[in-house]
């Protein structure tokens, strides 16, 4: 596929999977290159291995960031994905493995001193834990702060809320109360079966159904027949005067649609 | 500042006490709500653990919930010193999954907002720093050009800060002539004499270099393993920019230099920067003389908005419009991680789409998390007043480091 857009250029990726497939090779699960990015997915527990070698043999000498994914429909429902840069080769890569809240992740900090924030923040966002990490403590979210945020099934409200109480003379810690509900629109496509109902939207479903249907049980109870007939022809007002069509169109009226049609 | 006296016997049996301070969170030198614990020895800083994630507001979280344009304006509120920057590397990873052309005008201008973007963020930065470190007048002068560099950024785009004016495709609008006449004056007749003035009263200043030179230097092996970027690897002499290395919009076709530092100290640091204003009004230049006329969005209704006019004409255009503005377009499953050059550093996203109009996750790699990181082994052994002179060096907003 032509590359049209104007993402910054690195260095080409030819032959880079080749290359490092063949000295990771045993912890390999798949590689692979879309939009342009090369991802590596290897074992977990070989993480910190992997690294060390496209740090040393393949010059990848920064580690710009680790980022956590969560995907609950998974066994193991998280990705712990690593970027690398390097600065003498001009590329970037990814390097991932999948984790869950039980298997830790070997900790990168002997390779970057900086990994030691990102683990961090993978730990407080996702609970991924990073064995060997010195300083596995919460970093983004509040002293005391219980959970892990970032997972799907966080709600976005959270379960707590904070404000200054007047009586204690401190910041209190409150369960969330909603005022109103949350305004989370689905329009991924209204019309093709969002799996919510639009108020009103029970009535479409078909006629309501009616413990007693109302009857007539004969005619003359209906109201029509002759004498409904005549009571209806009586004029109840005058005739309207008699209107002659001159020909000519009124006065202020729009002209004629022409016959040929058109905009 | 709290303060707590640690008491530890030696073996002579004299009590040695180190001190606990607590810099910030309510600090004007900790440029924002940063808490760092201090352990001092006297004066001298002993170890520091930063604090962060007092600002934290979950702007990745939220932008889950949100179409990929409805998520735009939150990458101004991150960097609040450099909106534009954000938004552009935000952009321009929605492209890359999207595999979107970008006219060439939208690639100049964005390329010039940018640019001013930066001289806006040194602006403030250098101006906090001198400040700092105990300088006053430099910074009145120079806030006063970033609110020049503010006004520009309103008449394009209607807003001084959060100007959500770079869009998934181009930009938001065009911008009228008078506006890039009108840069390219402030340039030439404003902004150096005030910038120059302001600059001679320090680079030369007896105190101000007593203050920052050989404080927190940092090799260049340090610089690299600590994920340094922007600034701060260009101090350590390493000549790398993401803007020249891997050119992004028409970077590519722009020439500058790269300024680096010999000393990779806090001086150093704040001299690239200075530099850095002189080459991006290069590129400013270049922009105002060689931008063409054209198209400023991509043409591609699926993905950027009708013209107003057009859709009072075209059906067609109508159904764009309503689609684009509340189903918002769908962007190809797959992941990217792009990064830019911001002021800072590099500012990086990685986006990952599961094929819907919304991202299933934006991480955002903030520069100031490698940066304020290395905090504790840059200002080890200085004294108390020189973690001022370092934190201003670091050039960190906590929009973005906590996001």
């Amino acid at each position: 596929m032509a590359v049209l857009h104007s993402a910054p250029k690195f260095a080409s990726n030819e032959g880079v999977i080749d290359a490092i497939s063949e000295t990771i090779s045993v912890w390999l699960i798949e590689s692979y290159d879309s939009h342009g990015e090369l991802v590596f997915r290897v074992e977990r527990d070989a993480i910190a291995r992997v690294l060390q070698i496209l740090r040393d043999d393949h010059a990848y000498q920064q580690l710009m960031e680790i980022a956590g994914v969560d995907y609950p429909s998974r066994p193991e429902r998280f990705e712990v994905v690593y970027m690398l840069q390097s600065l003498t080769k001009n590329h970037r890569v990814m390097v991932k493995c999948s984790a869950s809240e039980d298997t830790p992740v070997p900790t990168v900090t002997t390779l970057w001193p900086n990994a030691g924030w990102l683990e961090r923040e993978v730990f407080d966002m996702y609970g991924v834990t990073f064995a060997g990490n010195p300083d596995l403590r919460r970093i983004l979210t509040d002293y005391g702060f219980e959970g892990h945020p970032f997972r799907k099934d966080f709600p976005m409200t959270g379960y707590t809320e904070l404000r200054y109480s007047e009586e204690e003379k401190r910041v209190v810690y409150e369960p969330v109360v909603l005022a109103q509900e949350m305004r989370t629109f689905d329009f991924l496509s209204p019309w093709e079966g969002a799996d919510y109902v639009l108020p009103g939207d029970e009535k479409s479903r078909g006629a309501p159904t009616v413990a007693e249907p109302k009857t007539t049980e004969k005619p003359g109870d209906t109201g029509a027949g002759k004498k409904a007939d005549e009571a209806a022809a009586k004029p109840v007002a005058p005739p309207a005067p008699d209107q002659k069509d001159s020909g000519k169109p009124a006065p202020g009226a729009p002209d004629a649609t022409s016959k040929e049609g058109g905009r | 500042m709290s303060m707590q006296r640690e008491e530890s016997l030696t073996t002579t049996g004299e009590v040695i006490t180190n001190y606990t301070i607590n810099f910030g969170p309510q600090h004007p030198a900790a440029h924002g709500v940063l808490r760092m614990v201090m352990e001092l020895d006297g004066e001298v800083i002993e170890r520091i653990d930063p604090h962060v994630g007092l600002l934290h507001r979950g702007t990745e979280k939220l932008i889950e919930q949100k179409t990929y344009l409805q998520a735009l304006p939150y990458f101004d509120r991150l960097d609040y010193c450099s909106p534009l920057a954000m938004e552009h590397t935000y952009v321009l990873a929605i492209e890359k999954l999207l595999n979107l052309e970008v006219p060439i005008r939208a690639q100049y201008l964005r390329v010039l907002f940018a640019e001013l973007t930066r001289i806006c963020n040194h602006m403030l930065n250098m101006g906090a720093h001198i400040l700092d470190v105990g300088a006053f007048t430099p910074n009145l002068w120079i806030m006063d050009l970033r609110e020049d560099c503010l006004n520009f950024f309103e008449r394009a785009s209607g807003a001084r800060m959060h100007s959500a004016y770079f869009r998934p495709g181009g930009v938001h609008q065009d911008v009228p002539e008078k506006l890039l006449v009108d840069i390219g004056d402030w340039l030439d007749n404003r902004f150096f004499q005030l910038f120059e003035d302001a600059m001679s009263l320090v680079m030369d200043n007896r105190i101000f270099k007593q203050r920052n030179v050989d404080i927190a230097v940092v090799s260049r092996d340090d610089a690299v393993a600590w994920g340094f970027s922007g600034p701060m690897i260009r101090a350590a002499g390493i000549p790398w920019d993401l803007r020249k290395s891997q050119p992004y919009d028409v970077y590519d076709r722009m020439e500058f230099d790269i300024p680096v530092g010999t000393n990779s100290d806090c001086y150093d640091r704040f001299m690239v920067r200075v530099k850095e204003v002189y080459e991006s009004a290069k590129i400013i230049r270049q922009c105002l003389r060689d931008m063409p006329q054209g198209p400023i969005a991509s043409t591609d209704g699926k993905v950027s908005p009708p013209k107003r006019g057009e859709m009072k004409q075209s059906m067609e255009s109508l159904i764009h419009h309503f689609k684009l503005y509340t189903e918002g377009f769908h962007v190809p499953a797959g992941e990217v991680y792009v990064a830019t050059e911001s002021p800072k550093g590099e500012f990086g996203v990685y986006l990952v789409s599961d094929g819907t109009n919304k991202p299933y996750r934006c991480k955002i790699r903030p520069t100031a998390f490698s940066h304020l990181q290395a905090m504790d082994f840059m200002s080890k052994g200085h004294m108390l007043p020189d973690a001022t002179a370092i934190l201003g060096a670091i050039d960190v907003v906590f929009g973005e480091c906590d996001r």
